[in-house]
């Protein structure tokens, strides 16, 4: 039996593949497609204190390789998300990351306080979400705003704290180490690219939101090289994140030092990527010889 | 219901029946679930094109598994799919959306409104519904592609925006012309159709039921991408934005903000 296991801030996943946060609600979708009990964790949409509308629409558009997202983070608050979205997870033998958003580092606190008594099992919080004006990316592209809300959120967080970073910054590696810095439990990286599409027919920008994040397997490259970058800097684990569609893509992230991935917008283009990912990586661990998934993290030469 | 999926459907045939407009025809067993007013995601294999594009149900045949749609060719994946030759595979997710609900038209006077690329959905509904119907299509010219095949179950008008057959302009100018009575509506169709119907509808104080359409991501009620704004609170994020690919695509026009 190869072992799969992977442990993030003292919690053990049963295998390093989670949902990337907004591409799949809180598993109530997938279900259909995918055994939760499967997935080394659920990673659910961005949830604030109250409910938020998001954008007006058209939300996506299609780019090549990928995708334009700029949902606004459209969630139904806090309260709802306890009673409804908790209550479903806690059905299966999976682990719950819930992705926390926020205005104001007070909204975030909020969020942070209430979630304190229930069984999540880590806090991932949303400093990189491009498509809302105010808050979340706003305390993720300066280190000394990352700092602060990181230092705040640890002091109120019952559960180990990952801070999700943004790629639209000029060095990943000095946002990771203030993370570091702050008392972050992990990174997880990257979140979308600003983007934008245009319409030339019309002469407008195909989103209503004109600019939105940019997702799929045409980033993966990026992602691939600002994790290992991340990984250089800092001691802390790393989710790594970023048009993964494959368990190829899967390792390629490992290697360059995540302890966990993250598949997102391929949840949409094939609705069983998780699973096939978690197999794939089995598979990979057979065909190498590979006894532990863990001998895989970092390992790039 | 055995739950959505994604599978192989085999392509049976396909034509080209007006400029621009395929017919395809698909042998899967997700046929046995479909109705009116649901539709499938078709999935181009050109990798770039990673999306399934939402597309609307046109027929179904349940004994021989058939599920036709109609469509247009709108972009790169539409143009893929409209090469498609007969034994080829085709990657579909499937059944999407909610459909039309067909009781509340029973042993009524209805009309059937379909504009555009709006009329194929309204075939399937035409064949199901246990009503007097009466079918306005709209078209841009003298191509009317479906139109003889609304003929067996009911009375067809239509309106040409070029004016070549039956009354120039759009679906709303006939009912101005024909005043037909009506209990109920159903209605699939560009935007500014919808919203005149929509107004027509409550106009007259009579229900009508009209499909949306938005771009969609998951099509599966995940990602939040085809939301449209209500009247009422939504049950997923209670903020009035209903999820067209899950809560729709076909809503009771007064709860609905167009």
């Amino acid at each position: 039996m190869r072992d799969t296991t992977v442990k993030i801030a003292g919690v053990t996943f049963k295998n390093p593949v989670m949902t990337g946060s907004g591409t799949f609600g809180s598993g109530m979708e997938y279900q259909e497609f995918v055994d939760l009990n499967q997935l080394g964790a659920v990673v659910t949409k961005g949830v604030a204190n109250v409910a938020w509308p998001g954008n007006p629409t058209p939300r996506v558009a299609e780019v090549y390789g990928g995708m334009l997202n700029a949902i606004g983070l459209q969630n139904p608050g806090i309260d709802v998300f306890i009673e409804r979205d908790l209550k479903f997870l806690e059905q299966y033998d999976t682990r719950v990351i819930v992705n926390v958003c926020g205005k104001t580092i007070e909204d975030y606190i909020e969020v942070v306080e209430k979630l304190g008594d229930t069984k999540v099992d880590l806090l991932e919080i949303n400093v990189s979400c491009p498509n809302v004006k105010e808050g979340a990316i706003a305390f993720g592209q300066r280190c000394d705003a990352l700092e602060q809300i990181t230092r705040e959120v640890k002091k109120y967080a019952k559960q180990p704290v990952i801070m999700k970073l943004s790629p639209n910054v000029t060095d990943i590696s000095e946002m990771a180490k203030a993370a570091e810095a702050a008392g972050a439990d992990a990174i997880s990286l990257i979140n979308t690219l600003t983007a934008a599409k245009i319409d030339i027919y019309k002469r407008k920008f195909v989103l209503a939101n004109k600019t939105g994040g940019m997702s799929g397997p045409a980033i993966k490259p990026v992602a691939v090289r600002m994790v290992y970058q991340a990984a250089q800097a800092v001691k802390i684990p790393i989710i790594g994140m970023g048009g993964i569609a494959t368990a190829e893509d899967a390792i390629e992230f490992m290697m360059a030092g995540a302890t966990a991935v993250a598949v997102g917008a391929m949840n949409f283009v094939n609705p069983y990527a998780t699973i096939e990912v978690v197999k794939g990586i089995e598979e990979f661990m057979e065909s190498q010889k590979i006894e532990r998934i863990t001998d895989l993290i970092g390992c790039v030469q | 219901m055995a739950g959505k999926k994604k599978v192989l459907a085999k392509v049976v045939k396909q034509e080209q029946i007006a400029n621009g407009i395929f017919d395809l025809w698909l042998q899967t067993d997700l046929a046995k679930e479909a109705a009116s007013g649901q539709f499938v995601g078709v999935y181009p294999r050109d990798k770039s094109n990673l999306l399934p594009r939402p597309i609307s149900i046109c027929e179904v045949k349940k004994e021989e598994s058939i599920l036709r749609l109609v469509y247009r060719v709108q972009g790169e994946g539409t143009k893929e799919f409209s090469q498609l030759e007969p034994g080829e595979d085709i990657w579909i997710l499937g059944i999407l959306g909610n459909g039309f609900s067909k009781e509340e038209g029973k042993g009524k006077k209805v009309l059937l409104m379909g504009g555009g690329i709006g009329v194929p959905p309204m075939l399937q509904l035409a064949k199901e519904l246990e009503a007097e119907s009466t079918v306005i299509l709209g078209y841009r010219n003298e191509e009317l592609f479906l139109k003889k095949e609304f003929e067996p179950y009911g009375k067809v008008l239509t309106a040409t925006e070029d004016g070549s057959v039956g009354i120039k302009g759009n679906v709303m100018n006939v009912i101005e012309k024909e005043q037909p009575e009506a209990d109920l509506i159903y209605a699939c169709g560009p935007l500014p159709m919808l919203k005149a119907i929509k107004e027509y509808a409550a106009k007259k104080n009579i229900p009508a039921y009209l499909s949306l359409e938005e771009r969609m991501a998951c099509g599966v009620g995940a990602c939040l991408g085809c939301v449209c704004k209500t009247t009422k609170k939504d049950h997923h994020s209670h903020v009035d934005n209903a999820r067209i690919c899950t809560d729709g695509p076909v809503f009771l026009a007064e709860d609905v903000l167009i």
